[in-house]
């Protein structure tokens, strides 16, 4: 069936090669339209655009209203007070201020521990990929078993671990974890394999360079495409995680915004108030995000083909 | 492959301008350290993080504690079980019952989310969508919502009372129960799609770019309709990312914990064994029992690895016709080369020989060399 695909090019060459190759995949978009299949098409868009949006439509309606307008009027629109502000201002000054600490605390989370391990993978990766050493095969398969191995199974053990050495309920039970990422140095490994250009390296040595000063100059430019990649999932993936910083804290100080939003919602069934405050929380927590993904959306689509093909 | 002569080449020469005819085994010492200098803070990281911890993990798996006296007060002592914490895990009708829970979710919602993604996908990339680029921005935007933050959200869509989705139904006539024993399981699997299905689908959009216009050129002289396009051209060459996304879902789905640990607050019905993973953790922090607990994280984590090789192996496994021609192709080696020469000149390969894993790229491959020519 494939080779239908695969020989069609040369067919296609050969009976009319000019034009092939003149229109671009644009133009062609252009001559295929007809207006039926492109109501039909866009009209189903248009439905699973809505499902994706529904939630966070709804938690911006939710954060304008006052409790008791929260229960009875339509959930899909504006009723009764317009609270937005007077509910902003409660995220933000209750009990101390500590919504913003949480904010902070994710940052520092998921900055510190992203850059860190954005750094480290590339090393790793760029050692894997560049130079041919005794164990090399050893340690990538190691490695990339940690890609398969489910991080909530070794949460468990690691809070043990770290509690035998008083780590836990500190910052350090949450960063450490963070700053290695078996994923970012397989997608670290086979884009340095793809794209570091040898002879770039031969030429540094010739003219005396180091090896760490050759990685530091020549190399991690070249993978910049790569590490940005690595470094937003790993921002992703530390603030979005739960597990991990459910099991290591348990002071409220140290809280991530996800672990403190779960917390005030977990208040709600007891003192009504919480509905407010965890609507506008989320509200303020997820403006950010979203923006942050749609602006930065083509460096996961350049990043994951180079794993996805290999994979 | 190629790969790894040119670093042997690479490392044979020596800094500051040494013969270019010595071998790998005569690299200078500080090439010969570099990789692991390089590799040192992530491999020690590394050890801490996943090797220890796995090896601790199994360790207490296999180790019972003994409390004496009456309530623990005389100390506890440690001891080998031999295989009590595992017989104890599975002996538990919590926990298998969750395993099973978890293979129902997996069959149903990894499926559904692929197809799902995968058919945006082909929407999103065919001619007749609309502002494409817009959409597959709404699509993408719940992956940067944290699964906390999206079960919140739609646990207070499922609430009766405060959601507007169930009073809306309500009003139609419907008695919709997101919460129920039966339904609860299904509310999960769609805060799930919801905030994995635009990231999916945009590694396979990702995918469905690389592949070169001449190739819809050609399916369009040979009067491929959009179905057959998508169906014997771009499903096919998309194939690896397929694979990747449903092994990625497959360990995601044996990991979940965020979606119905918070749920269990509104649903009843969510026990606190509901998945592998919140009966593991149950044990370990509700009941102290780090050794059952650790052979459940060991079950965990050996399922996931049997179920991404098993799917990987399945998915590796060539087609019947596909054997069948690489094995005639074998025969006919020479044959083919020859072909393969005389057509060369024509801009175009034989792909014959390409192992089915390798289909995508050297159909990739000859699109791109036919525009070169």
């Amino acid at each position: 069936m494939t080779s239908e695909a695969i020989e069609a090019p040369a067919t296609a060459k050969t009976t009319v090669p000019v034009d092939t190759t003149s229109i671009s995949a644009h133009q062609r978009r252009k001559l295929d339209r007809s207006p039926r299949s492109q109501i039909v098409v866009t009209g189903i868009l248009v439905v699973v655009a809505l499902y994706f949006i529904v939630p966070l439509y709804w938690v911006v309606i939710a954060a304008t209203k006052t409790t008791g307008a929260l229960f009875s009027t339509n959930g899909f629109w504006f009723g009764g007070e317009f609270a937005l502000w007077s509910n902003l201002q409660q995220v933000f000054t209750y009990d101390g201020g500590i919504f913003v600490r949480w904010i902070a605390n994710s940052i520092l989370y998921s900055g510190v521990g992203a850059v860190l391990a954005t750094y480290f993978a590339a090393a790793g990766g760029y050692a894997l990929a560049k130079y041919d050493f005794r164990g090399r095969q050893f340690v990538f398969g190691t490695i990339l078993g940690g890609v398969l191995v489910p991080g909530t199974a070794t949460a468990l053990p690691l809070f043990l671990l770290f509690s035998s050495m008083g780590l836990t309920d500190t910052y350090w039970s949450v960063l450490i974890p963070s700053l290695v990422s078996p994923f970012g140095l397989f997608l670290c490994r086979v884009y340095a394999a793809a794209s570091v250009d040898t002879t770039l390296l031969e030429q540094a040595r010739i003219d005396g360079a180091g090896e760490l000063r050759i990685f530091h100059t020549v190399v991690l430019r070249q993978m910049t495409p790569a590490l940005v990649t690595v470094f937003l999932f790993q921002v992703v993936g530390i603030w979005n995680n739960f597990f991990l910083p459910l099991i290591m804290l348990a002071d409220q100080k140290l809280y991530p915004i996800t672990l403190g939003l779960n917390n005030w919602r977990s208040q709600v069934d007891r003192l009504p108030e919480f509905y407010q405050l965890t609507t506008g929380g989320v509200l303020v927590s997820v403006i950010p995000l979203v923006i942050a993904i749609i602006v930065l959306q083509r460096f996961w689509r350049g990043g994951l083909t180079e794993g996805s093909v290999k994979g | 492959m190629t790969q790894q002569t040119t670093t042997r080449q690479s490392t044979g020469r020596r800094a500051g301008g040494a013969p270019a005819f010595r071998t790998s085994t005569k690299a200078t010492s500080a090439q010969k350290r570099a990789p692991w200098i390089l590799l040192a803070p992530f491999l020690a990281l590394f050890l801490l993080t996943f090797v220890i911890p796995i090896i601790s993990a199994l360790f207490q798996s296999f180790t019972t504690v003994d409390r004496e006296g009456l309530f623990g007060e005389d100390g506890v002592v440690g001891r080998f079980a031999g295989f009590d914490n595992y017989a104890i895990a599975l002996q538990d009708s919590g926990f298998v019952a969750s395993i099973g829970r978890m293979l129902l979710f997996g069959i149903v919602q990894v499926p559904v989310m692929i197809i799902a993604c995968t058919i945006l996908a082909l929407l999103l990339e065919s001619a007749s969508a609309r502002w494409p680029g817009f959409f597959r921005a709404i699509y993408f935007m719940p992956y940067g919502v944290p699964g906390v933050i999206a079960t919140i959200l739609w646990s207070f869509l499922y609430v009766p009372g405060l959601s507007p989705i169930v009073s809306l139904l309500q009003s139609m006539g419907l008695q919709p129960d997101f919460l129920g024993a039966n339904s609860v399981l299904w509310s999960i699997a769609n805060i799930v799609t919801w905030t994995y299905t635009g990231y999916n689908m945009l590694i396979i959009v990702a995918q469905l770019k690389s592949i070169p216009g001449e190739v819809y050129e050609a399916a369009k002289v040979d009067g491929a309709n959009a179905f057959q396009v998508a169906w014997r051209i771009q499903i096919p060459l998309i194939a690896p990312a397929l694979v990747l996304t449903t092994v990625f879902s497959i360990i995601g789905t044996l990991q979940l914990f965020a979606e119905p640990q918070i749920l269990s607050t509104v649903a009843p019905a969510i026990d606190t064994e509901y998945t592998p993973n919140y009966a593991a953790y149950t044990n370990a922090f509700a009941f102290n029992e780090y050794g059952v607990a650790s052979a459940q994280a060991v079950i965990i984590a050996l399922a996931a690895f049997i179920l991404s090789f098993t799917f990987l192996a399945l998915t590796n496994r060539p087609p019947k016709d596909e054997r069948d021609r690489r094995k005639r192709a074998r025969r006919d080696g020479r044959e083919a080369r020859t072909a393969l020469q005389t057509r060369a000149a024509a801009g175009s390969n034989g792909t014959s020989q390409a192992a089915p894993g390798l289909q995508a790229r050297s159909g990739l491959q000859n699109g791109t060399k036919g525009a070169d020519a």
